[in-house]
């Protein structure tokens, strides 16, 4: 059981009201959340320090224009924020922001982190000029009756980590069927129930997880298997890899948008992955052929050695890449054996170690015979 | 024209056991293959995966990283992080099913200079019998 308030509202406005009472009664001097930017449905993240702004806020669109979790670490890259700001995440935005925090890329203190139990985004590519607001309510729809969109991200339509980690707050969205007439806000931290003492609605005690919750999460490990196991009949060994890579124009864009990916001098962006007259020349030699843009595959694979440990499968990269390659889908599925192995969930806990900057001394006895 | 395959291997050496241990295994005249190509570094920590990688993307048939027995590290503790390091990459091949065998981690200490020809030997056996690395000769890669 944790403590909870309910409001008598649907579920866009309470998290309004929330929002602008914190804002009002000066307990935060900002939220971070999506600003809408158009009547279209175009969005962006944005930092509210004004509360009749906020109407202009949509903290619940179903979209990630970027991972907020890698704004933040913008943010607070030198330390925290002087003033305390509140923002509202998705739960794998959270999760990117808490692996910055344990690569010192970022700080958590005077950040109220407000989640929800998520029903995914959908891809940035559908935002493009249509009107969203028929989508918006067959979005909620899904989300009430915890059926899975297949419009939405594939990242998201596999996601079993949907219930928020070290979330102040959490909004009760998924599988809640009457909440176009109130809302429960879930206060799992201290925090998160010192800054939620007056806001408005009444105090309860609740059970986030069990029943409904169990029941999606059932139904996403589903989607996730069949996912995965189409994944396996195409993608694997070389042959697969070269074909699926094959489009890739190099862009790095990919790298680029991960938030895990937060090098400022990435060896694929530097001049020893280009090539000279002279590296050319060998290539030929070698390989009989020479393959531009060069060294896609390993760019693919060192990033991979590099972050699918930490990857919590966003979907960012499959989004912004040009030639659709299923960028997202290939490190969730290469990433979910390796956390596995060192039982690492990325942004589970601020204390677990990233695994490949610790150790224990007794593992992998077998190797190195 | 000899058309045996020759395998080239590309051997990573800490400085202070593997190394050594090559080196003593050399002047003691014992007989190793000489399809490996050493590359001393100071630790066996010191390779990022970038570095095996490329290997096996441009011309080695097989990568071996060889480093101090765990717990007698110069650095202390380095080759644990290798160790782990190791097997993120290894399952990663493994996932992706391109032959995580050509890639092997030893442990051959300064004194061990018969474990050396031993470990290259045996390796360089394993990856000839293998045969040419299809990463590394394909000009689609």
């Amino acid at each position: 059981m944790s403590d909870a308030i309910k409001i008598n509202k649907g579920i866009e406005e309470a998290v309004q009201d929330l929002l602008k009472s914190l804002l009002e009664k000066d307990k935060i001097k900002g939220v971070f959340t999506l600003r809408k930017m158009d009547d279209l449905g175009a969005v962006a993240y944005s930092l509210f320090t004004n509360a009749d702004e906020l109407k202009n806020a949509l903290p619940l669109y179903p979209f990630m224009p970027v991972n907020a979790g890698k704004v933040l670490s913008d943010f607070t890259l030198q330390g925290a924020t002087q003033e305390p700001v509140a923002a509202v995440l998705r739960p794998c935005e959270i999760r990117a922001f808490i692996e910055l925090v344990k690569r010192t890329q970022g700080d958590l203190e005077n950040i109220l982190l407000i989640s929800s139990t998520c029903g995914g985004v959908y891809p940035l590519k559908i935002l493009k000029g249509n009107d969203q607001k028929s989508r918006q309510a067959q979005y909620w729809e899904s989300v009430k009756k915890e059926d899975i969109d297949p419009e939405l991200r594939e990242t998201c339509r596999m996601c079993e980590d949907f219930i928020p980690h070290n979330a102040d707050m959490v909004i009760a969205a998924a599988g809640i069927e009457d909440m176009d007439t109130q809302c429960t806000i879930y206060l799992n931290t201290q925090k998160g129930k010192e800054f939620a003492s007056d806001v408005p609605g009444s105090k309860t005690s609740e059970e986030l997880e069990g029943g409904k919750i169990e029941e999606l999460k059932t139904k996403r490990q589903e989607q996730k298997a069949k996912i995965f196991e189409q994944f396996e009949k195409e993608q694997m060994g070389l042959k697969s890899l070269v074909k699926m890579f094959a489009p890739c124009l190099g862009c790095h864009g990919c790298s680029h948008v991960c938030p895990i990916c937060y090098c400022t001098l990435c060896e694929f962006d530097s001049k020893t992955c280009e090539y000279r007259p002279t590296s050319i020349e060998s290539e030929l030699k070698l390989k009989g052929g020479l393959k531009v843009p060069p060294g896609n595959i390993y760019f693919h694979l060192g990033r991979m050695s590099h972050m699918a440990v930490s990857c919590v499968s966003c979907g960012m990269c499959s989004d912004v890449c040009p030639v659709n390659i299923p960028v997202a889908t290939v490190f969730s599925r290469v990433g979910a054996p390796l956390q596995e192995v060192f039982e690492y969930i990325p942004g589970r806990d601020l204390e677990e170690a990233v695994p490949s900057g610790t150790y224990k001394e007794q593992e992998f006895m077998e190797s190195g015979k | 024209m000899d058309t045996e395959f020759k395998p080239n291997i590309v051997g990573f050496l800490c400085n202070w056991c593997s190394y050594a241990g090559a080196d003593l295994a050399g002047s003691s005249k014992m007989e190793i293959e000489p399809s490996l190509s050493v590359i001393r570094v100071m630790c066996s920590s010191r390779i990022n995966s970038n570095l095996v990688l490329s290997s096996l993307l441009w011309g080695a048939d097989g990568v071996l990283v060889a480093g101090c027995h765990p717990g007698d590290c110069h650095y202390e503790r380095g080759n644990y992080y290798a160790r782990r390091r190791f097997a993120l990459l290894k399952k990663i091949l493994e996932v992706l099913d391109l032959e995580p065998d050509r890639l092997q981690l030893s442990w051959i200490s300064a004194s061990e200079g018969k474990r050396y020809s031993e470990v290259v030997n045996t390796f360089a056996e394993h990856i000839s019998q293998a045969g040419p690395n299809s990463l590394a000769h394909n000009p689609k890669v």
